[in-house]
């Protein structure tokens, strides 16, 4: 299921050249603003969730998700070079597969490791804090990653639709719409963190139980249905 | 269609076989319209790019579909001072633009790589230069209809309000006012936008990676930005805000229009900046727009070539 040529190829398209120092420059603003706002306001339970919840998990994890995601297939089909991948005796699952688990360990490497790094600046782990946003935002890149890949094979603006939903549906929606937030890989992964940190900083809209039962059924099928929409791509012209 | 041109007879003499035939080309001697007017074209079918008009269907989506959110809210929102008779609009001019920050960030992100990465990335570039237009002319287009398109989208809203207000009767000194203060921020608001979509645009080829740095940049300093000056609304340092407030395009807006254009501002507590800190906002709002006008200007010295 896995293959480590592939796997070769979508770090060197993820990551080369100078797109790692881009990817780099969103957790060292994180860490580098955690380190401003530990100066300046101290070590506080309160700010330290607002912060992680508000900055990292909600706007950084989505982001690199959606780079990450839509970065390890979208370009390969969008100049036609997918089909020497596909033309390869390689399960056409094998290939969505590998892909992920790419783009999965490139979105936690980004964005739950400083998450983690930004946690223990704040408040030094101060009631499971840090732990507990490092998990959310570990099972949120799982989810963002195999949602984002699926958009990435389905249409050719997949990086605008996948920031629209991270940014109009999860943001905007969710908060105008409570019903919206069910439908959140956010809010998913805030049950799980809550679930960690035990106390009443870190809180979610949704239970334990839906929570993970959606994050399951999201991410395998939307890595099933981009197996399938690579058995049946179609190469397009350029617009 | 060829024109008979009289030719020279080849009447084959032996021993010389070599000569040169004329075979009719002619020269152009129509009218030739120049730099201006290649200039022109070139802003006019970026402008008309820009929201998809002369593409296909599929382009066409996305950007008439943010149009239509950023108008929608106002008309409801006319609709609702129409009908209970206020006595003032729900939202004020200013602040119209703050509120839909998300949409025009994503229309940027989605218009300015669509307006330059292709070229970059199919090598269509040298062929403009081979034109008479110059360096300056491209970045010139580019710039003013990436900032026209924005403004189109930013006032079409201003305008549902102005008019939904004149006909709910409110007082029409006070709302044409309000209706100049907004189209002024929103002017400003379009240039800085187009700047820096263009800027991040115009380094990649690839479309995909424009627009999520082009977000990217436009929402985390957003939320940076709003997250420090929330913690320190908290600390009660409250003359920090407006410092803070400086390293982000939408507040930077927010601070302009609230400092010299009557708006209240959206920071934390309201406290917008003062006289003196709000001239610093607008020397570094023009500083930003005439340093993305030269950065383009430098890119594209390099890339024509």
């Amino acid at each position: 299921m896995y293959d480590p040529t592939v796997a070769r190829l979508t770090y060197r398209a993820l990551l080369g050249r100078r797109r790692a120092l881009i990817l780099g420059a969103l957790p060292l603003l994180l860490i580098a603003i955690s380190v401003v706002v530990r100066g300046l306001a101290g070590a506080d339970d309160q700010t330290a969730s607002d912060l992680l919840g508000g900055l990292a998990l909600a706007t950084m994890v989505p982001i690199i998700g959606v780079i990450a995601g839509t970065g390890a297939i979208g370009p390969e089909i969008d100049d036609g070079s997918v089909v020497y991948l596909l033309s390869k005796p390689l399960k056409r699952p094998t290939i969505i597969f590998t892909k992920l688990i790419v783009a999965i360990a490139v979105t936690m490497v980004f964005s739950a490791l400083p998450t983690l790094i930004a946690g223990f600046i704040l408040n030094g782990n101060g009631q499971q804090i840090a732990v507990a946003y490092t998990v959310a935002a570990l099972v949120s890149s799982i989810a963002y990653a195999a949602l984002f890949l699926l958009l990435g094979t389905v249409s050719r603006h997949a990086v605008v639709f996948g920031l629209v939903y991270a940014l109009v549906w999860e943001a905007l929606f969710g908060s105008l719409v409570p019903g919206a937030r069910t439908l959140s890989v956010q809010q998913w992964s805030l049950a799980v963190a809550h679930k960690v940190a035990g106390g009443d900083l870190v809180t979610s809209d949704v239970g334990l139980t839906t929570a993970t039962v959606f994050l399951v059924a999201v991410t395998v099928l939307a890595t099933w249905y981009a197996g399938q929409k690579l058995r049946s791509l179609t190469l397009a012209g350029e617009e | 269609m060829a024109v008979e041109q009289p030719m020279r007879s080849p009447v084959a003499t032996p021993g010389d076989q070599t000569r040169i035939h004329n075979i009719g080309y002619r020269n152009y001697d129509g009218p030739r319209l120049g730099r201006s007017y290649a200039t022109r074209s070139l802003y006019s079918q970026s402008l008309r790019g820009s929201y998809g008009l002369g593409r296909s269907i599929k382009s066409k989506v996305l950007p008439m579909l943010l149009f239509v959110v950023m108008c929608v809210p106002a008309a409801i929102m006319v609709a609702v001072a129409v009908a209970t008779k206020a006595k003032d609009l729900p939202v004020d001019y200013t602040r119209y633009a703050i509120i839909m920050q998300a949409v025009i960030s994503l229309y940027v992100a989605s218009q300015a790589p669509q307006s330059v990465s292709r070229d970059l990335r199919f090598k269509t570039v040298p062929l403009y230069f081979s034109r008479p237009i110059e360096t300056a002319d491209y970045v010139r287009a580019k710039y003013a209809a990436l900032a026209s398109a924005l403004f189109v989208l930013t006032a079409a809203p201003l305008l549902v309000l102005y008019v939904g207000a004149l006909l709910a009767k409110l007082d029409f000194a006070d709302q044409t006012k309000g209706f100049a203060q907004g189209l002024v921020s929103v002017a400003l608001l379009s240039l800085l936008f187009a700047g820096i979509g263009l800027v991040i645009a115009s380094v990649t080829p690839r479309r995909g990676f424009g627009i999520a740095a082009v977000i990217a940049v436009m929402t985390i300093s957003y939320g940076a930005v709003s997250t420090l000056q929330a913690i320190a609304d908290n600390q009660d340092s409250t003359g920090a805000i407006p410092w803070i407030g400086l390293f982000s395009p939408v507040t930077l807006i927010d601070g302009v229009q609230s400092a010299f254009l009557g708006a209240s501002s959206a920071f934390p507590g309201a406290v917008g900046p003062t006289n003196g800190e709000g001239a610093v906002y607008v020397l570094v709002v023009l500083g930003l727009i005439a340093a993305c006008y030269g950065l383009l200007l430098r890119r594209y010295k390099k890339v024509g070539l």
